[in-house]
């Protein structure tokens, strides 16, 4: 008898995640709770000051402190050659500054002390002098021809432009522009907002002189390319180096790059002979490491008077800090921003972008969103809601016009994605129909007579998913491909390895139920182990939705190949051909005597007592994947807002998310991913983002600042469903951890405009933070929250 | 987070704790709460050489009302005591009103109301209510106890007229001549968030008549601001929409709020003067239902 896949906790099974009985009982093993024999513990002077020439560091009364054992400086670094490091992006980074100082919180000095006070004391006791230059706050200060030149390190760096990348039919689009009926604009800032994952970063380094052997803990979404980094960088064997990422509080994309702790922790282990801890606190991750977005976001569609689309131009305009450290695929300058439009029929697109210097920490990290897909996204939704109210059609109907038909793929965008499935259509309707749509506008009207501002806002979009195939996609060179490894012991129970990382998805439970799958081993059954480069197999870890796109299609892969090597296994127990063999859930049996048959737990069994003659013993197997698509899912979420035009106070009153990520593993874990984006996507329309005042003083730098939503204030969320098998993915997954960060911005953004926009106001910027939308109501004109924040 | 080195004391009587404060010669700080000062000693914005630690001391917990209707409430009475009161609504609406918006909920199972006073933040929630109800703390030092009314106790930021070896044993808040009735509204983009601007309103009614009126604006300038004058406008007077106005442009007038990331001067003068305006009003509404 074929298993019941959902008792064994398979594909479809809203298993409980196995992760949380070590984490609900405070069992869990994050960095700081490593404790090696001897260790140190190291803290890192900042930069109180964004932009300036250091003229001298005065070390001398740290070092008297008892207990200090080192202190290191830019120069001692130099003198090793790591004062300066590579980015994900082909750019160099300060480790510790020897010239200048180029944002408020940047790296000048560390302390190595016998505990973490000491080593805080001793940092307070280093004397920093610095000769204070011009801050430059936004990408358009650095272009001005008098803005001081940020990169002056760096040959042929004449300004502070990073790049100039364009992509698209130029030619096609300004044809498509000309024959408009109506030409609809927009011009957006996508504010910086930073990942903050409740453990930020840290690192233990040790270095072991005896064996020549390099282990570091830290807190790595991609402890893989850390490890090749490492080598290259460091010049150390790269068989002698172990990069552990033992369980993470959170990653968002923020512990995707390599920072300079990390390396300073690591020449510490080294020149002091002893184990080195660096815990960064919460201020120095909000304010030095990797943010996201701060994109300025301008373009226009070409549009026919029947609400047709002909033709769309965008331009971007980034601001990346004082380094390029972007982590994202090295054919893309500004990401996968060239994703925007995808789910709508467009025959003509061009995109230009513009990089820029500024005297803000570097970073530009996919925040939970598959490298720029979020401002993509969010620009698209915003664009078409604009294009909607300037050709005076409905929002809903606009949309469903130009969406994608379920009949036209595998379709080719404007910029050449290949989008291979969906129900777009289908998915608008069902929020539409669960938010009261059709009867809207009237209540929206009734409202507005007894002094009510209630708004609605849609937001549909597929995104790219899964980088990706090898023929694109690759960071620092290393294709983006993954792996997994499986090992089934003989008494049938199994443990499997994978080149990702989980942080908070659940890999433990859901990786267990894709083997579950293939195999009908229990899920119970499986381990589940990742972030050990010494016996994980390579990967590219996890971020950018790409788990279960690409190393999830490898667990189901390398389960194939198990099943296949137990074929022959249960042939020879059988006693018939291979030829002859079926197979069910968790059973071979021979064709046309179902009754006859073995479970897979005896071929494991067999494999290590009675195999047969020319095969190999042992039931154990690896994978590489290499996707040969992104993956697309779509989204339509629908919000529906009541604006106080006393105070500019916004609520929710409804948002209905209707999520297509094709097949659901773990239903339960997809609809926690759907709820943490949303209320991440509420958080930055509505509470969180990171500014800058004129002299680059960061307003932000903390929790007090800089805004996370809790259970109080955060809206219900209503999900919906719909499955359309992505057809290239071996389970027709499609991947969701990032749809509704990525899609659902836009929707609040729509909702509260659609609320106040009789006033003549196009746009407010996020976060739509009471006092602008009380200022966009009384002025009618629009809200930008462009930096320098005024501060008196 | 590291702070800076301290040595912990836990007396276990007031007089302990004041002579340990006496002999600290003012470096030390009085342990309460915690929910201020454990974040600035991480922070290092606070480095105090000792921390006495008062929750060991029996008998300060208390939240009790007088027969004259005097409240009083303990040095380590905790936000949620006052949240969860049964009575406060009836004897002191402005407190009741107050107590939910403080800080969030795992702040207000520990923090106290007497600290949250103590500490003087411009935001703080208490310390308004207090200045629209005329309370007042009770200093206990060597030389024995003093009542300061909060208008004196409060210097500025985070400046308060405690001794170096005093401690803050009590609040006391006067009970309405006549019917009570008061409100508290708070702008916050979050829970927990520092208030762009809140409004305190404590009124005593003689029937449809305001026969007292106090009021005090916290996040609006460098301090909590006194209103009580500005809305003295409303005494001897109904609560028609006409004089509520005139009390709400007159609460506005003396606040001194600046523009910063949670808005400009402008749009918090005028919340204070939309708050002003919705507290009045729905006091005047549940008077006309009363009636």
């Amino acid at each position: 008898m074929a298993l019941d896949e959902i008792k064994i906790g398979g594909m479809g099974a809203s298993r409980r995640r196995v992760e949380d009985n070590r984490f609900i009982r405070g069992k869990g093993n994050y960095v700081d709770d490593i404790v090696l024999p001897g260790m140190l513990h190291m803290e890192i002077l900042r930069s109180n000051v964004a932009h300036a020439r250091i003229k001298s560091i005065d070390t001398s009364a740290a070092w008297e402190i008892p207990g200090v054992r080192l202190v290191l400086t830019g120069e001692m670094m130099a003198a090793r050659n790591l004062a300066w490091m590579p980015t994900l992006s082909y750019d160099t980074q300060a480790v510790l500054a020897t010239d200048k100082v180029r944002f408020q919180g940047q790296e000048v000095a560390a302390v190595i002390a016998d505990d973490p006070y000491i080593a805080k004391d001793a940092c307070s006791k280093i004397v920093v002098e610095y000769e204070q230059l011009p801050a430059v706050v936004n990408p358009f200060e650095a272009q001005d021809p008098s803005a001081p030149l940020i990169r002056d390190d760096k040959e042929n760096q004449p300004t502070n432009k990073i790049f100039d990348w364009e992509i698209g039919d130029k030619e096609r689009t300004d044809q498509a522009f000309a024959e408009a009926d109506v030409v609809s604009k927009i011009d957006l800032h996508y504010p910086r907002s930073h990942p903050s994952p409740l453990e930020p970063c840290g690192s233990i380094a040790d270095y072991d002189r005896a064996t020549g052997k390099l282990t570091v803990f830290m807190t790595s979404q991609a402890p893989h390319i850390v490890r090749a980094a490492v080598a290259m960088v460091a010049e150390l064997p790269e068989h002698q180096i172990r990069i552990v990422s033992p369980d993470l509080g959170g990653g968002f994309g923020n512990k995707v790059p390599i920072y300079p702790g990390y390396v300073i922790s690591i020449l510490a282990s080294i020149l002091t002979e002893r184990p080195v801890k660096w815990i960064e606190d919460k201020t120095g991750n909000l304010i030095s490491t990797g943010f996201g977005r701060d994109v300025y976001l301008r373009g226009e569609l070409a549009l026919r008077k029947d609400g047709r689309i002909l033709g769309m131009r965008m331009h971007t305009v980034s601001d990346h800090g004082a380094f390029f450290a972007d982590a994202q695929p090295t054919k893309f300058k500004i990401g996968l921003m060239h994703s925007t439009f995808a789910c709508y029929e467009v025959p003509a697109a061009h995109l230009t972008s513009e990089g820029y210097y500024t005297t803000k920490a570097p970073g530009g990290v996919a925040y939970r969103c598959s490298f720029r897909v979020t401002e993509a996204m969010f620009f698209q939704e915003r664009m078409m809601h604009a294009a909607a109210n300037d050709l005076g059609m409905d929002q809903a109907e606009f949309r469903r016009l130009n969406l994608v038909k379920d009949d036209m793929f595998p379709y080719r965008t404007a910029f050449g994605f290949l989008t291979d499935s969906g129900q777009y259509g289908k998915c608008l309707d069902i929020g539409l129909e669960a938010i009261g749509y059709s009867t809207f506008k009237q209540e929206q009207e009734e409202a507005r007579k007894r002094g009510k501002l209630l708004g609605i806002g849609i937001s549909t979009m597929t995104e790219p998913l899964g980088a990706g195939n090898s023929r694109e996609y690759d960071i620092i060179g290393i294709k983006m491909f993954d792996s997994a490894e499986l090992r089934v012991h003989m008494t049938g129970k199994a443990i499997l390895r994978t080149g990702a990382k989980t942080q908070g998805q659940g890999h433990e439970t859901t990786w267990a139920q894709i083997v579950a799958h293939e195999l009908g081993i229990p899920a119970e059954d499986i381990v589940v182990e990742e972030g050990d480069t010494d016996t994980a197999p390579f990967g590219m870890g996890t971020y950018a939705s790409r788990s279960t796109p690409v190393a999830g299609a490898a667990v189901a892969m390398v389960a194939r190949k198990i099943r296949a090597k137990a074929r022959k296994i249960a042939a020879h127990l059988l006693e018939v051909s291979e030829e002859d063999i079926e197979w069910e859930l968790g059973r071979f049996y021979v064709r046309g005597n179902q009754e006859r048959g073995v479970t897979i737990q005896d071929c494991a069994l067999a494999a290590y007592s009675n195999v047969p003659d020319g095969l190999e013993p042992g039931l154990e197997n690896n994978a590489y994947y290499d996707p040969p698509n992104l993956t697309w899912p779509f989204a339509a979420y629908i919000c529906k807002v009541e604006v106080d035009a006393e105070t500019g106070v916004w609520d929710v009153l409804k948002f209905v998310a209707v999520d297509d990520c094709g097949v659901r593993i773990n239903p339960m874990i997809v609809e926690g991913q759907i709820m943490g984006g949303l209320t991440e996507a509420y958080a930055m329309a509505n509470m969180q983002y990171i500014t800058f005042d004129e002299e680059g003083n960061c307003i932000g730098s903390n929790y007090m600042d800089y805004l996370l939503p809790t259970a109080w204030e955060t809206p219900g969320f209503e999900l919906h469903e719909v499955v359309t098998p992505c057809p290239h993915h071996p389970i027709g997954a499609k991947g969701v951890g990032e749809c509704a960060t990525v899609g659902g911005p836009a929707a609040f953004v729509n909702a509260v405009m659609n609320a106040i926009e009789h006033t003549g106001v196009r746009n407010v910027d996020m976060p739509m933070m009471p006092n602008r939308v009380y200022e966009a109501l009384q002025t009618g004109e629009d809200v930008s929250g462009m930096p320098p924040m005024k501060v008196e | 987070m590291y702070p800076s080195r301290f040595s912990y004391e836990s007396p276990k009587t007031v007089q302990e704790a004041i002579s340990l404060l006496d002999r600290s010669g003012g470096e030390a700080k009085i342990l309460a709460g915690g929910q201020s000062l454990i974040p600035m000693l991480k922070l290092r914005f606070a480095s105090p050489e000792m921390l006495v630690d008062i929750n060991g001391i029996p008998g300060l917990d208390y939240l009790r009302v007088d027969p004259d209707g005097t409240l009083r409430i303990g040095a380590l009475c905790r936000h949620e005591d006052l949240e969860f009161s049964t009575t406060l609504a009836n004897t002191h609406p402005t407190l009741a009103a107050a107590a939910d918006l403080v800080a969030d909920p795992i702040v207000r199972t520990r923090g106290t109301f007497v600290g949250s006073v103590c500490h003087a933040d411009p935001q703080g929630d208490w310390a308004a209510t207090m200045v629209a109800l005329g309370g007042k703390i009770v200093a206990q030092g060597p030389q024995g106890r003093r009542e300061i009314d909060v208008r004196d106790f409060v210097l500025g930021p985070f400046a308060n007229a405690l001794a170096y070896n005093e401690i803050a044993v009590e609040a006391v808040i006067p009970g309405a001549k006549g019917t009570a009735r008061g409100g508290y509204l708070k702008l916050e983009r979050r829970v927990g968030d520092f208030a762009t601007a809140s409004v305190a309103v404590a009124l005593d009614m003689a029937g449809a008549t305001v026969s007292h009126a106090g009021c005090a604006l916290a996040g609006v300038g460098g301090r909590t601001i006194d209103a009580n004058e500005a809305i003295s406008v409303l005494q001897g007077k109904p609560l028609t929409a006409e004089n509520i106005e005139a009390a709400a442009e007159a609460v506005a007038a003396v606040a001194e709020p600046r523009t910063d990331h949670r808005g400009s001067a402008d749009y918090k003068r005028h919340i204070v003067k939309t708050f002003v305006t919705r507290l009045l009003t729905n006091i005047a509404k549940s008077e006309q239902k009363a009636a």
